[in-house]
């Protein structure tokens, strides 16, 4: 397979990489201290990724702790009580220290690319955000050490059980979510910024790339939401020790209450991980179609429309809490309603591609994947909307198989279709073909093997988070087990293919992929350190 | 030079960002706060989530709908950790709406010191709630038992005439919480009003 057409020669922009490093008036500090004190965009962002990463195989060892219990019915190798600690430490991993952070570190290193901008607006800050990360998730890791264990009581941290009932640790966990938030913020401060104000004269905000849009939404959601977060766990954290009631019936509150607040911000925060993938993929797909993406102008309305629905959504998480009739119609219609502006994106990358002439390198075999398995999550997701129908669904393996579905061939694959598509620009090399298309033939493989059986175990009846399980769910479990080990596995593909790419391999030149049309592409591969200092001439591509 | 004067409007266009988006943080962080009496408020209007009043209400002064009847169930529930019983007369009544009943509960310490308790009521369906007045209930205080003691106490309810015609039965869950005297005392929320009952 020809990986690719050799791209057509492309003036570039920028400086070059040696004009470029001269920093004038200040030496740059070496070694450790140079990553500790570095306010460079690309820098920052490949701290992010790297840091990301580095959870994401954390938060997969706990899955798998998970899965090998749940290999067969009964308890084999741990402790009920320790396999919470592992449901919980996942997921609470998973979305905060993997997935959000890859999604910002790729902000870091693309958006002031694509906008012709020479760096984050707020570079002091970047770094600040960045250096709360590993404080926030060292904390949140060691308090698996604590006496009476970590964080025992779901991602979802509802109260009581993470108040009255939590163990001792969970002030920790409380300040180590604080600080992630805090870095969540500061980012999304630092991307609206940057968004807003640095883009290359001429470019209007319907000329930007959509990866750009949908994290300009996808920042105004976090702004939106993340003071919601702090504001929940600053009341659990009043609630456990300074006597407060807000969760506790006893004293005059309310359980419901709870997950009133925490589905606020829990439903839009789904969106922060999934509006981004959506942004990444409509690049890469134009790319490889060599075809304008389809309906760029209804792409940008849809991504806001999926945000603004967003806030009107959130008791579909609690269909089955008693809501009146009437609250139970309207989040079922409203959420039925996301899933139109949805199809609008899958309809628009499915006409992109239609007559186009499609290749399949790597990053576009990832966002062809996520595109089909992303439908089958949202697909899943339309059947939980139905409200009578989650009455049996709810917390059952089906609700595990749909969100996996959105989350894993979905944030993830698009992140790893990123990846790929962006690393001959970050190291200027391609990454190594055949161990590209191992990683991506075994991971579609583990991932389907490992999250389709679920919503038939889910089905049947199978409660989530529960560390035992009756007979007949056995061969589901087995299946999933199997491919989830499978999955992990090949991840570590993906580091060889970073590792090679990094050390070398075939030279990518400026534009290293033929259809590729956005300003990242006029800079040199491997991008210099600095690049844009003096703005692009920006000629919109597009014609609206 | 050009691009100089466009770094400065650039500066200045991010520092008006930066504080505006500071605002928004600082707005969506009190609003969450503010969520808690407005759900509290919206609840106690609407009656949404089965909460009952926390004082006596007057009773309204309404013909007996003697036309049709309605199951009212008792539940009574003792939590974990207190040695407490909590028992009621009967089961269940039939009442008719504006109808005034009494039913009779029993409390018992079966612990060897004295303690505190309050029994939190719950209304399901939760659109029942707001049809339930109670007259008189142990509910609106703690309750004081000394080790062994025994304590009698009534419920006097009135289903209003308006209950909606589809529901044919209510159910009234009383939980039984341990109190230690420090954390009623810093509750944010509402106390629970003492004394004023009938
Ligand atoms: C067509 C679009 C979607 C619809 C209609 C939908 C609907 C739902 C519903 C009704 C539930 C609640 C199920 C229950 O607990 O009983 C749910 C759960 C969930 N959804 Fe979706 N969803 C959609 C897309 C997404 C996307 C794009 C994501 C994330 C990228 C996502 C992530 C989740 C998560 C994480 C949960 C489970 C939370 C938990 O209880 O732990 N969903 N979804
Ligand atoms: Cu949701």
């Amino acid at each position: 397979m020809a990986s690719h057409l050799p791209p057509k020669p492309t003036p570039q922009h920028s400086t070059a990489t040696a004009g470029g490093m001269a920093e004038a008036g200040h030496a740059r500090p070496g070694g450790l201290m140079r990553w500790l004190l570095t306010t460079n965009h690309k820098e920052i962002g490949s701290l992010y990724l790297i840091f990301s990463l580095t959870m994401f195989f954390i938060g997969g060892i706990f899955a798998l702790v998970v899965r090998a219990e749940l290999f067969q019915p009964g308890l084999q190798l741990v402790q009920p009580e320790f396999f919470n600690q592992m449901t919980t430490m996942h997921g609470l991993i998973m979305v905060f220290g993997a997935i959000m952070p890859a999604f910002v570190g790729l902000a870091n290193w693309m958006v002031p690319l694509q906008i012709g901008a020479p760096d984050m607006a707020l570079p002091r800050l970047n770094n600040f955000s960045f250096w709360l990360l590993p404080v926030a998730f060292t904390l949140l890791l060691s308090t698996l050490l604590m006496p009476g264990g970590g964080p025992n009581f779901g991602w979802t941290f509802y109260a009581p059980l993470s108040t009255t009932y939590a163990p001792p640790s969970t002030t920790f966990f409380i300040l180590s979510l604080h600080i992630a938030g805090i870095s969540s913020i500061l980012g999304a401060i630092n991307i609206i910024a940057t968004i807003l104000n640095l883009r290359a004269p001429g470019m209007r905000m319907m000329d930007m790339p959509l990866f750009v849009w949908t994290w300009l939404i996808t920042a105004f959601l976090l702004i939106a939401v993340m003071p919601v977060l702090a504001g929940v766990i600053t009341m659990m954290l009043m609630d456990i020790n300074f006597g407060t009631s807000f969760f506790n019936a006893a004293g005059g509150g309310d359980p419901v209450l709870f997950q009133h607040l925490f589905w606020f911000f829990g439903h839009p925060e789904v969106y922060i991980m999934i509006l981004p993938a959506f942004g990444i993929v409509s690049a890469i797909i134009p790319t490889f179609s060599r075809k304008r993406l389809f309906g760029y102008a209804s792409m940008v309305y849809a991504t806001a429309a999926i945000a603004i629905l967003s806030f009107l959504v959130w008791a579909h998480h609690m269909f089955v809490v008693g809501l009146p009739l009437v609250a139970e119609l309207f989040f079922m219609y409203t959420t039925m309603l996301i899933a139109v502006p949805t199809g609008v994106k899958v309809f628009n990358w499915v006409a992109t591609m239609f007559r186009g002439s499609i290749s399949f390198e790597p990053p576009m075999l990832f966002a062809l994947a996520f595109v089909v398995q992303f439908t089958v999550g949202g697909f899943s997701g339309l059947m939980l909307a139905i409200s009578p129908a989650d009455f049996q669904y709810h917390d059952t393996y089906f609700v595990v198989a749909h969100f996996h579905y959105v989350l894993v061939p979905g944030a993830l694959f698009a992140i790893l279709a990123g990846a790929y598509y962006w690393l001959p620009k970050w190291t200027g090399h391609y990454p190594h073909l055949r161990l590209s298309q191992w990683h991506f033939w075994l991971s579609v493989i583990g991932v389907n093997l490992t999250f389709f059986p679920m919503h038939f175990s889910g089905l049947a009846g199978m409660p989530r988070r529960i560390p035992d399980y009756a007979l007949q769910f056995a061969d589901f479990n087995v299946a999933s087990s199997l491919g989830a080990f499978l999955f992990g596995v090949s991840q570590l593909l993906f580091v060889l293919v970073i590792i090679k790419c990094v050390r070398g391999g075939e030279k990518a030149p400026a534009k290293a992929w033929e259809g590729a049309e956005d300003l990242e592409w006029s800079v040199p591969s491997p991008a210099p350190l600095h690049t844009f200092e003096t703005p692009p001439d920006f000629h919109p591509h597009r014609q609206h | 030079m050009a691009s100089h004067d466009e770094q400065t409007t650039g500066r200045e266009g991010v520092r008006r960002t930066v504080t505006r988006t500071l605002v928004v943080l600082a707005g969506m962080f009190a609003f969450a706060f503010a969520l808690v009496p407005l759900y509290d408020v919206f609840c106690e209007v609407t009656g949404l989530n089965g909460k009952t009043s926390n004082s006596a209400q007057m009773l309204v002064h309404e013909e007996v709908d003697t036309s049709r009847m309605v199951t009212v169930q008792f539940i009574t529930r003792a939590s974990a950790g207190l040695p407490w019983e909590l028992d009621v007369q009967t089961r269940q009544v039939r009442v008719h709406p504006g109808q005034s009943n009494e039913v009779s509960f029993t409390f018992r310490n079966r612990g060897d010191d004295a303690s505190e308790a309050r029994a939190v009521p719950s209304v399901s369906p939760s659109e029942a709630s707001v049809h339930l007045r109670k007259l008189s209930c142990f509910c609106f205080q703690e309750q004081r038992l000394e080790g062994g003691e025994r304590l009698e106490a009534p419920l006097v309810f009135q289903l209003t005439r308006d209950l909606p015609a589809d529901i044919k039965t209510v159910t009234l869950v009383y939980t039984l919480y341990p109190v230690q005297p420090a954390q009623a005392a810093v509750s944010p929320r509402r106390p629970i009003k003492e004394g004023d009952s009938a």
